[in-house]
């Protein structure tokens, strides 16, 4: 639109002046906060025994989550845009559904599901497995949360290169599977990749899922951002801000990826 | 096939069959008891009537936001655009502790927005800030540049173009982000858990309320009102992807 | 060689092959001639095994295909826009259905710098296709099918993508290579001038259903149908069923029987030959081709009233 400079330079002073308000302003100020009593007490605040058990507890996640909704993500868009049997657009829409249901909600759901006196509870209780309240349930939850992003990432990405690539294969004499690794695979690798990306942040970040599953007891079922609410809720300032700071580094470094890969998908 | 499926099935069907089913547990007259209680009712209307209101605002922001990201030039645009995805990137308690550092009662202003409504807005527009700039952009990038000049060589002005030329293609774009924001927002918690102070019938949204009950074992209210929570997002997001639908007709 | 015998094939209520059979001679060089939507694609995919057929067989070589998959056919497929697999360079692209089947290293980079060498690709090798123009592209393609060395090679609009100068290159390119390779060579176009320069047998299809086998001569000179002979070159429209050749008509300024009244609009004295556009008596336009000692003779200006009949023996059958 042939604006003027002045609409031009209001619209961009509103945008920059919201964008700041509500984003960049609040993440600076907890950086500052967070270093404002010395790198020595962060330092010393994320490595208490509970932080680190935390974080690996945080990246436990990730490493199941991540690997079973990628494979999952690449496998699902395989079945809705190549696949020719009914049902496949209900499963697309399922896929969504994490997009919109709370996060209580989902962890209220693994509770009916696997707590004590859940559908399936009992039975895993009497083989000696404990989900909720522990490690298998928030895991759950986690791949819950995170199940979308590698398949809506994929599909655009397989639409987009179409089947001509894989008939060419086909008629080389290769198999299924020849085709699929050597020349679906890599043809959807940007896709795949910029899918993982969000995977991971969301499996790092989720709150809410893990927070109705685990129990929060402390040194045993906190991941880091449930760590950095219990932190809160003792008035350990400083722990909750170093542990807040060190997943909003995190995330910016996710953004950092993102910003990469996001062209290379484009342009696949 | 079978295996997407099998996944899916059990991963997020059973367990949403389990919400449905509890809610039902103590007979549907007791579930009606609980979603009608006061304090339910309270923490229904004030997520409902905050979510609609802060998916407005980010409806009007997020579309200047896109105008600016998409036609407007200079330096900084690059990191301003990968900004926008912070929401996405950041954790939900991360974000809420962000906020209410900077806009709370230890903030460098002398106001606080903690402990009010302002302050469940506040975090709600953070978390869904991305979903309409997202869903704009590429619509705006793909816009015909001939038509808006078209109008201006027969004497429109910048409003008259915006209003009658650009708008009606991005609407269907612009509703479609609204309705993912506000899905996002009926549900939201990790955000708004800090800044609210969680004040049943003043600050207590939907999602903490469910929580609340979950955690005192009143797991059917939480079934209950969890339904009700899953319907209102169902209900309003095929509102607003049928004003969606019907704008993409109109647009052309 | 190739049989195709009776086959048919459906899409969704919509038959897109009906019937058909076709004799490919081993070591020959076939066009599939047809307009769009006739169904020539999709016979050449079932050829290939790309798409399977309702009813009907596909035999190569004297085995029956029909059930067997495009892996194991032997066929080797070359796509309109080259399909080409974007993440390799031109080497792993040749050398793709080799390491497929596993083939020894070696024996891998001989082959690939051999084929290399016959399309004319070989400063290219480590190139990505993206940085070739279309005309390489497709004979990378070319190189790419030839390599695992095919009882069959089938090509799918294979020039329809590029612009004129370097469709008629690759033309002759194509034909010199037939004549190197000696593939039995199968290609779908709807240029009828490419089918009749570069093919020696041409199969016309229309709406799925194949209208004339033939020499490119066999269909000019003697086509089964109106359709086949409009299709294969132009043609005057004298009647309802009447179609003959612009140049198999003579013009009379006496009136003769057999012939039709028309008015003479406009002579055009192209470069070799001259074009007369008449109006017929009931209103349709024709043009007749006269060479220029006919033209000479007689002397015609628009205003003319002169009777056009097809010259004798000259006619296409009935419509």
């Amino acid at each position: 639109m042939p604006a003027n400079r002045r609409t031009r330079i209001g619209l961009r002073t509103v945008a920059l002046g919201y964008l700041g308000l509500l984003l960049a302003f609040p993440v600076a100020f907890v950086f500052y906060r967070t270093f404002e009593n010395g790198l020595g007490a962060i330092w010393d605040a994320l490595t208490t025994p509970n932080a680190i058990h935390a974080l690996e507890l945080t990246l436990i996640m990730v490493a199941v989550a991540v690997p079973l909704n990628t494979a999952f993500g690449v496998l699902a868009a395989l079945v809705i845009v190549r696949g020719r049997m009914p049902g496949r657009g209900f499963i697309n829409a399922i896929i969504d559904l994490p997009f919109a249901i709370s996060p209580v909600v989902v962890g209220l759901a693994l509770f009916l599901l696997y707590g004590r006196q859940g559908w399936f509870g009992s039975w895993f209780l009497d083989q000696g497995i404990q989900i909720i309240f522990s490690t298998p349930g928030m895991i759950l939850a986690t791949v819950f949360v995170s199940l979308p992003f590698v398949v809506r990432e994929v599909i655009p990405v397989l639409r987009e290169i179409g089947t001509t690539q894989e008939e060419a294969a086909s008629t080389l004499g290769a198999s299924p599977w020849q085709t699929f690794w050597r020349v679906t695979l890599p043809a959807i690798r940007w896709g795949v990749a910029y899918g993982v990306v969000l995977t991971t942040a969301r499996a790092l970040g989720e709150f809410g899922a893990v927070s109705v599953v685990s129990g929060k007891i402390l040194g045993e079922t906190d991941t880091l951002p449930l760590y950095v609410e219990q932190r809160f809720q003792a008035f350990d300032l400083t722990g909750a801000y170093a542990a807040s700071a060190l997943l909003a580094a995190i995330a910016l470094a996710t953004l950092l990826l993102m910003t990469k890969l996001k062209p290379r998908e484009a342009e696949t | 096939m079978g295996i997407v499926t099998l996944y899916l099935s059990v991963i997020v069907l059973l367990p949403l069959a389990a919400v449905f089913a509890k809610a039902g547990d103590n007979g549907l007259s007791a579930a009606w008891d609980v979603i009608t209680s006061k304090e339910a009712l309270a923490t229904l209307k004030l997520t409902l009537v905050v979510s609609l209101i802060v998916t407005a605002i980010n409806g009007v922001f997020g579309t200047i936001i896109a105008w600016v990201l998409v036609r407007d030039r200079f330096r900084g645009k690059g990191p301003l655009n990968a900004i926008i995805d912070l929401p996405f990137a950041l954790p939900t308690i991360v974000a809420g502790l962000t906020l209410l550092t900077l806009y709370g009662p230890k903030g460098p202003f002398g106001f606080s927005v903690a402990y009010t409504r302002i302050g469940v807005a506040v975090a709600l527009l953070f978390v869904t800030l991305p979903f309409v700039v997202r869903s704009v952009q590429p619509v705006m990038m793909e816009l015909d540049p001939d038509a808006e000049e078209a109008a201006a060589s027969l004497g429109a002005g910048s409003f008259t173009i915006f209003r009658r030329v650009i708008l009606p293609s991005l609407l269907p774009a612009i509703l479609g982000g609204m309705a993912l924001a506000f899905a996002r927002a009926i549900g939201e918690f990790g955000s708004v858990v800090l800044i609210s102070g969680n004040l049943p019938f003043k600050t207590e949204v939907a999602s903490v309320f469910i929580f609340g009950q979950i955690e005192s074992g009143g797991v059917s209210g939480a079934a209950a009102v969890s339904v009700v929570l899953l319907l209102l997002a169902l209900v309003i997001l095929t509102v607003f992807n049928g004003l969606s639908r019907w704008s993409l007709r109109h647009a052309r | 060689m190739i049989e195709v015998r009776d086959v048919t094939k459906h899409y969704n209520g919509f038959t897109a092959l009906e019937g058909v059979s076709l004799h490919v001679p081993a070591g020959s060089l076939t066009a599939l001639l047809g307009p769009s939507g006739s169904g020539k694609s999709t016979l050449l995919r079932v050829i290939a095994g790309l798409e399977s057929p309702d009813g009907g067989q596909v035999l190569i070589d004297d085995d029956d295909a029909t059930a067997v998959p495009p892996r194991r056919r032997g066929v080797g497929f070359v796509f309109q826009h080259y399909a080409p697999f974007k993440h390799m360079t031109v080497r792993s692209n040749i050398a793709f259905g080799l390491k497929v089947r596993k083939r020894p290293k070696a024996e891998i980079r001989e082959r690939v710098d051999e084929l290399l060498a016959l399309v004319h690709l070989e400063g290219w090798a480590n190139r990505y296709p993206a940085q070739l123009s279309g005309g390489q592209r497709q004979r990378m393609a070319l190189a790419r099918a030839l390599a695992v060395q095919p009882r069959v090679l089938l090509l799918d609009e294979p020039f329809g993508a590029l612009d004129a100068q370097v469709r008629e290159e690759l033309r002759i390119w194509l034909r010199r290579l037939h004549d190197e390779v000696h593939v039995t060579t199968v290609f779908v176009t709807h240029d009828q001038e490419e089918a009749m320069d570069v093919a020696e047998q041409v199969a016309v299809i229309n709406e799925g259903r194949i209208e004339q086998i033939g020499s490119p001569r066999e269909l000019y000179e003697s086509p089964a149908n109106a359709f086949v002979m409009e299709f294969v070159g132009p043609v005057t429209r004298l009647g309802d069923d009447e179609v003959v050749r612009p140049h198999d008509v003579s013009i009379e300024t006496e009136p003769v029987s057999g012939g039709r009244e028309a008015l003479v609009k406009r002579v055009a004295h192209l470069s070799f030959e001259v074009r007369v556009e008449l109006a017929l008596d009931d209103g349709r336009d024709i043009w007749v081709q006269l060479t220029r000692a006919q033209a000479e003779e007689l002397e015609l200006e628009p205003g003319h009233i002169v009777w056009v009949r097809p010259m004798a023996g000259r006619l296409a059958a009935a419509v």
